[in-house]
């Protein structure tokens, strides 16, 4: 885990590093002074040869491409007849930039055939950002939403995660102590609830150690990696890009963009993050607990690992909308009718919860009725299933031979 | 109390199906009982019910006198048919473990286990892991996992298949001597030698009923049908046989003139034999008078087949 993050960012950094160099055979008489060699793409010319020649030429050295601009009177046939050539399909990047460049010649040649020039036309061009206020005329910062949605999400993805990696795991050795016949032994001298639970709070017990381990050596090493990289570490906060970014394209009155940065590192700090992590540690605890136990309970159904998809499906399929639906519905309005929604039902609430949380509970953040509410239904929840799958488990962990049907399931918990 | 297990109209249903139905057994203390039956009898049931694994419907079970409690757990072993160790474990910590869930102290288990690894001559396994083991080598650690914390009340289903000969016969003489020690042992399984040699008492279960149960040996003398297997050597064998079997009736005869050995069986009307000898010993020399016993085996099967024809 650690490991893979030294990785992500050495790889990351290797690809931005990746240099491309792309031929440019231009026969006409424009774009002469557009392929200007930047960071990622250098720009080679190629002049009085064949078009043949400079695709052999280029192949030949390894270049990336080979742009071929036409000699033609008109800007619009040169564009329409230019190609661009490679080994293989080219990246979207590359093609992007390249029809980027031809864009902006060909809207430029409309509008000077409009009448307008380009100065005019860039003062035309300036975006338009409202500005906006609380009533009681705090300055209301773009993107706060998301950016706490994000840090919600981000908890509410742990918390999947974590699922489906020790529920499988819990489910796991359920399968392996059925297959190994050492079953019949364990429950001789300890009751299949125990057994059953024992299981889920021991891996839970490991998961969270190793998360731990994970997390404190993660940041261990980010910072090594930061340090040896040479990254600012403030440089890479999407935060700060986004606020400067608006801040530098705002009317005077607005405040300079140091100010800006500065409102919303306070909003950040003014996050209950201490709330936050009780509170991620008590929807973490019901949620794993709901899910594990039915993990636990499909181990016991099924004989071997394969016959567990059937069963697998409709417990992904909440964790899948409670991050899908739940982040794009908490994005788009936090209290919403399908986030409120989410984050009450049960098999949804300890992500969709944790992704509105960070807006805080209360005034202007999630109703306390709903927190207290989601918490009920969660223990209730957790109550019912773990009574349902232990009665499939003792039954289940005793039967051997084929697959059960969801009836059979349904049978085996009137026993 | 005498029993160390009594079950009372022990009945368990599956859905519809009834797979105990009031059973009824009286388990003595310091014995080894049989619980014989084909298969899909509710033998495995009945014993899982014992090990508090499943429950009764209705019906209770009594363990030495008091009504079966889960604290009574750490005082039965139960070594089931379908068994298995831990796969990626070491034998040692593994078997440290499953002491351990019976209620034994770690020391404690260390020190017995030392004792068995010794006695069953498997010390050198303590760090291997089980995957490494063969599977009779496997059913030695189960056995001593079964038996390591002590019951009063062993519970074996199937004890000896996996084993070789030599290997199943230390595992009988451990079985005899846990008994002489006084433990009390329920012994399920189809092979009928070993019943014949190690239980005292049985009991049938058939088609989820009990259908016979009480000591073996009154069993055996219950299902005597008077029949005797009589050698006799005897010059004049023709003349003898015609007066046999004018006044006995007999079942079988071959008569070898070399030796003149005549070999034949009877079935008398009663069990009283004095009139069948007074009547051979003026007129042969009697080599062989021999009752003939239902073995255990054919007491099963004449049980579940007269058993299945009144059905």
């Amino acid at each position: 885990m650690v490991g893979m993050v030294v990785l992500i960012a050495y790889l990351t950094e290797i690809n931005d590093n990746e240099k491309r160099i792309i031929g440019v055979f231009n026969e006409s008489n424009y774009f002469s002074n557009d392929f200007n060699t930047t960071e990622s793409t250098s720009y080679v010319q190629f002049k009085n040869i064949t078009l043949q020649a400079a695709k052999d030429s280029t192949a030949k050295v390894g270049y990336y491409g080979l742009l071929h601009i036409p000699d033609e009177t008109e800007l619009e046939k040169v564009a329409r007849h230019s190609y661009f050539y490679t080994k293989e399909a080219p990246s979207t990047t590359v093609v992007d930039k390249l029809e980027e460049i031809f864009q902006d010649r060909l809207r430029e040649r409309r509008l000077l055939d409009l009448g307008v020039s380009t100065k005019e036309y860039a003062l035309m061009d300036k975006k338009y950002e409202i500005n906006t206020e609380t009533y009681e005329g705090q300055q209301n910062l773009k993107g706060i939403n998301e950016i706490k949605a994000i840090i919600g999400g981000g908890f509410g993805y742990l918390i999947m995660m974590f699922i489906i990696i020790y529920g499988g795991f819990v489910m796991r050795s359920v399968i392996e102590e059925k297959t190994s016949r050492i079953i019949e032994v364990i429950i001789s001298s300890v009751k299949p609830f125990q057994l059953m639970m024992g299981k889920i709070i021991g891996t839970s017990l490991a998961g969270v150690t190793q998360f731990a381990i994970w997390i404190v050596s993660a940041t261990l090493l980010l910072f090594i990696t930061f340090s040896i990289f040479n990254i600012d570490p403030a440089a890479m906060s999407g935060s700060t890009d986004i606020a400067s970014g608006i801040a530098g394209s705002m009317a005077p009155p607005v405040p300079s963009p140091n100010e800006t940065m500065q409102a919303y590192a306070q909003e950040l700090y003014k996050i209950p993050w201490f709330m936050l992590i009780c509170f991620f540690v008590i929807y973490f605890i019901l949620g794993y607990l709901i899910y594990s136990s039915i993990y636990a309970a499909i181990g016991a159904a099924v004989d071997n690992e394969t016959d567990t998809q059937q069963f697998i499906f409709p417990i992904i399929l909440p964790l899948m909308l409670a991050i899908y639906v739940g982040f794009f519905s908490v994005f788009s309005n936090p209290h919403g009718p399908i986030a409120v929604g989410f984050s009450l039902f049960p098999l949804t609430s300890p992500i969709v919860m944790l992704m509105r949380l960070p807006g805080g509970i209360g005034e202007g953040g999630v109703p306390l009725w709903e927190v207290v509410t989601s918490i009920l239904l969660l223990i209730i929840t957790f109550i019912g299933i773990v009574w349902l799958a232990a009665k499939i488990y003792r039954v289940g962990i005793l039967m051997y031979g084929k697959k059960p049907s969801y009836r059979e399931l349904f049978k085996w918990i009137k026993y | 109390m005498n029993n160390i297990l009594v079950t009372k109209e022990v009945t368990k249903q599956f859905g519809k199906h009834t797979v105990l139905n009031k059973v009824s057994l009286e388990i003595p203390k310091n014995s080894i009982y049989g619980l014989l039956g084909p298969n899909g009898a509710g033998k495995t049931t009945l014993i899982r019910i014992i090990n508090q694994i499943t429950y009764p419907d209705m019906g209770e079970v009594y363990f030495d006198g008091e009504l079966l409690k889960p604290h009574h757990i750490a005082m039965i072993g139960y070594l089931p048919e379908e068994r298995g160790l831990y796969k990626n474990m070491k034998v040692g910590e593994q078997v440290l473990y499953l002491a351990q869930l019976k209620g034994l102290s770690k020391s404690e288990a260390k020190e017995r286990l030392q004792y068995w690894f010794k006695k069953l001559e498997i010390g050198d396994w303590w760090n291997k892991k089980v995957q490494e083991l063969s599977k009779g080598m496997a059913q030695k650690i189960q056995f001593i996992v079964t038996i390591l914390h002590e019951p009063k009340l062993l519970i074996f289903d199937e004890p000896f298949s996996g084993f070789d000969p030599i290997n199943a016969n230390i595992i009988k003489d451990e079985i005899l001597n846990l008994k002489e020690n006084g433990t009390s042992i329920i012994f399920s399984t189809h092979r009928m030698e070993s019943v014949e040699e190690l239980c005292e008492y049985i009991a049938l279960i058939h088609q989820s009923e009990k259908i016979l149960d009480g000591k073996l040996s009154e069993i055996k003398k219950a299902y005597k049908n008077n029949i005797f297997k009589v050698g006799l050597e005897v010059k004049n064998a023709e003349g003898l046989l015609m007066e046999l079997s004018n006044k006995f009736n007999l079942t079988s005869s071959k008569f070898n003139p070399l030796d003149n050995q005549l070999d034949f069986t009877v079935k008398l009307p009663t069990n009283d034999s004095g009139a069948m000898l007074a009547f051979l010993a003026n007129r042969a020399n009697v080599n062989e008078f021999v009752e003939t016993i239902p073995s255990a085996n054919e007491i099963f099967i004449q049980t579940v087949q007269s058993k299945d024809a009144n059905e």
